[in-house]
């Protein structure tokens, strides 16, 4: 495996000269949805008839949510364009591919870099967190790895379906038809249960609903019966990307 | 070569040969039409989700000018004003920069009777009339839901359209600055906080009163106070202060992308 290193070694080398460009997204964009939807939309509801969202501030409720709906989106981001870049408008994968490096450790090294973007990315949201003050446990720091579980739940089917596909065409679809409705409706800004019994019924099918939920328990401190359930479908929908994975990108870069 | 320059610098743009880019955009688009119809459920989803879903959690406590509104009437024309802005950057900003960068679309553009004038007029109007298809399909989704109440919204149409042509302007003045896709994270930079904190999700009483002042400084703001005037008929004085903001800022930027525009295409 120690092709899988250097090619961890490669995406670090050049994250290197770009990890700037990814401090907005990380860390800026967490602090402004937190301010606006947190404190701003939490003032109004602090005022309305519930006051608080499941026994909790609306920021506190919100933060664990998008910390776990970032690392899908960035999951999403990282396994659609910047792969089929390196398989086919780049050729980076041929590259490397040219030397004793092997397909599968050409993949194990993008999932390992994957896992490495959504810690990081994570970690800083959770910065974002402890400022605004909305980690209420301990537990709170084992959100971090729920989430990177949440980004690789969604990055490894996704980055099995790029692997077959010649054109950037689907992507945006992807994007509009799954993640961002997941997104808005998955149990981020406000709980699942208010959502039509049908439509609830969906959104527990997908691994953000169940991120979400965990993320939530762990931060607020309360580790609801079903965090097993939720943890089981995320490692499921992971492990199922990474097998279909394997053969879609075997296929695909095997000469 | 320099006959040919000074020619074509001061070519008034014409619609007929403005129209004829926008043509071979609408030809290209034939293919992508999934992409097109699928732009009107990324806004009907944050209707739904924050009109409707977190609406549920703040209840009707929203008060404007002392008249409280149900949460999803006073979100949905903000919601509205941010997609017209986000249409018309997405479209002139990212594919234009394409367009100009990539494919070098203009350089061939160029070598017909069309001028750089004509080519500026004919992209913010393919941006104008995407985002003028979205809005429309906002606006009867919005009357379908009941959240509009007063008449004047018949001219929310328009006034989207305003919105639309100012950021298309500004988006396209901003695309001739971009050096590299890199830059794109600026542009982001830029619209992520007109989109969050132009009192789109809660009154602009919110905020402390020097910040109020920042907030009525920056375009989008005015975007949303037009559009929830006419869609709510809560018509004050404001609304024409924020015509003459929109109509300033595009025909500005609309200037500067055409003066930058001759320098980047006819060096």
């Amino acid at each position: 495996m120690t092709g899988a290193l250097r090619v961890l070694e490669h995406h670090l080398l050049v994250y290197r000269r770009t990890w700037k460009g990814s401090l907005f997204t990380s860390f800026v964009s967490p602090v402004l949805f937190l301010t606006a939807m947190g404190l701003g939309l939490g003032s109004l509801i602090s005022r309305g008839p519930v006051r608080t969202v499941d026994g909790v501030s609306y920021v506190a409720f919100l933060a664990p949510g998008l910390l776990a709906a970032t690392a899908m989106q960035s999951a999403f981001v990282e396994t659609t364009y910047p792969i089929m870049a390196r398989m086919q408008w780049l050729r980076t994968y041929d590259g490397m591919l040219a030397t004793p490096i092997r397909v599968l450790e050409v993949l194990a090294g993008e999932f390992g870099w994957l896992a490495v973007r959504l810690a990081l990315g994570s970690s800083a949201f959770f910065l974002v967190m402890l400022l605004f003050g909305t980690v209420q446990s301990g537990l709170g720091l084992l959100a971090i790895v729920v989430a990177v579980l949440t980004g690789l739940a969604f990055g490894a089917p996704i980055f099995a379906f790029t692997a077959t596909q010649r054109t950037d065409n689907s992507f945006a679809l992807i994007g509009r038809l799954f993640i961002t409705p997941l997104f808005l409706l998955g149990g981020v800004f406000f709980p699942i249960h208010q959502l039509p019994q049908f439509v609830q019924g969906i959104a527990w099918l997908t691994p953000l609903a169940h991120g979400v939920a965990l993320a939530r328990g762990l931060s607020v401190g309360v580790l609801a019966p079903a965090a097993g359930i939720h943890l089981l479908v995320l490692l499921v929908y992971a492990a199922a990307g990474v097998v279909a994975a394997r053969i879609t990108f075997r296929r695909r870069l095997a000469p | 070569m320099i006959a040919v320059l000074g020619r074509r610098s001061f070519q008034v743009p014409a619609v007929r040969r403005a129209g004829h880019l926008v043509e071979r955009n609408a030809i290209l688009q034939r293919r992508g039409w999934p992409v097109i119809v699928s732009g009107f459920v990324e806004p009907l989803l944050y209707l739904l989700a924050i009109g409707f879903g977190v609406g549920a959690l703040v209840g009707s406590t929203v008060t404007v000018n002392g008249h409280p509104l149900r949460y999803a009437v006073f979100v949905a024309p903000a919601l509205m004003a941010s997609s017209a802005m986000n249409g018309a950057i997405f479209e002139t900003a990212f594919n234009f920069f394409y367009k100009l960068k990539y494919v070098k679309l203009y350089d061939a553009v160029l070598a017909t009777p069309l001028g750089v004038a004509d080519i500026a007029l004919g992209e913010i109007s393919w941006a104008l009339m995407r985002g003028t298809l979205y809005a429309l399909g906002f606006i009867v989704l919005m009357v379908a839901l009941g959240l509009v109440i007063s008449p004047w919204a018949l001219v929310a149409l328009p006034a989207a359209m305003l919105i639309g042509f100012s950021f298309a302007a500004v988006g396209t003045a901003a695309s001739t600055f971009v050096r590299t896709y890199q830059d794109f994270d600026l542009v982001l930079t830029v619209l992520i906080p007109l989109f969050l904190f132009s009192a789109t999700f809660y009154p602009i009483t919110v905020y402390p009163g020097a910040l109020q002042v920042v907030v009525q400084l920056t375009p989008l703001y005015h975007g949303v106070d037009l559009l929830r005037s006419l869609t709510t008929g809560m018509i004050g004085p404001s609304i024409l202060l924020d015509i003459a903001y929109l109509v300033i800022l595009g025909a500005a930027a609309l200037a500067l992308a055409a003066t930058r525009l001759e320098r980047l295409l006819l060096k």
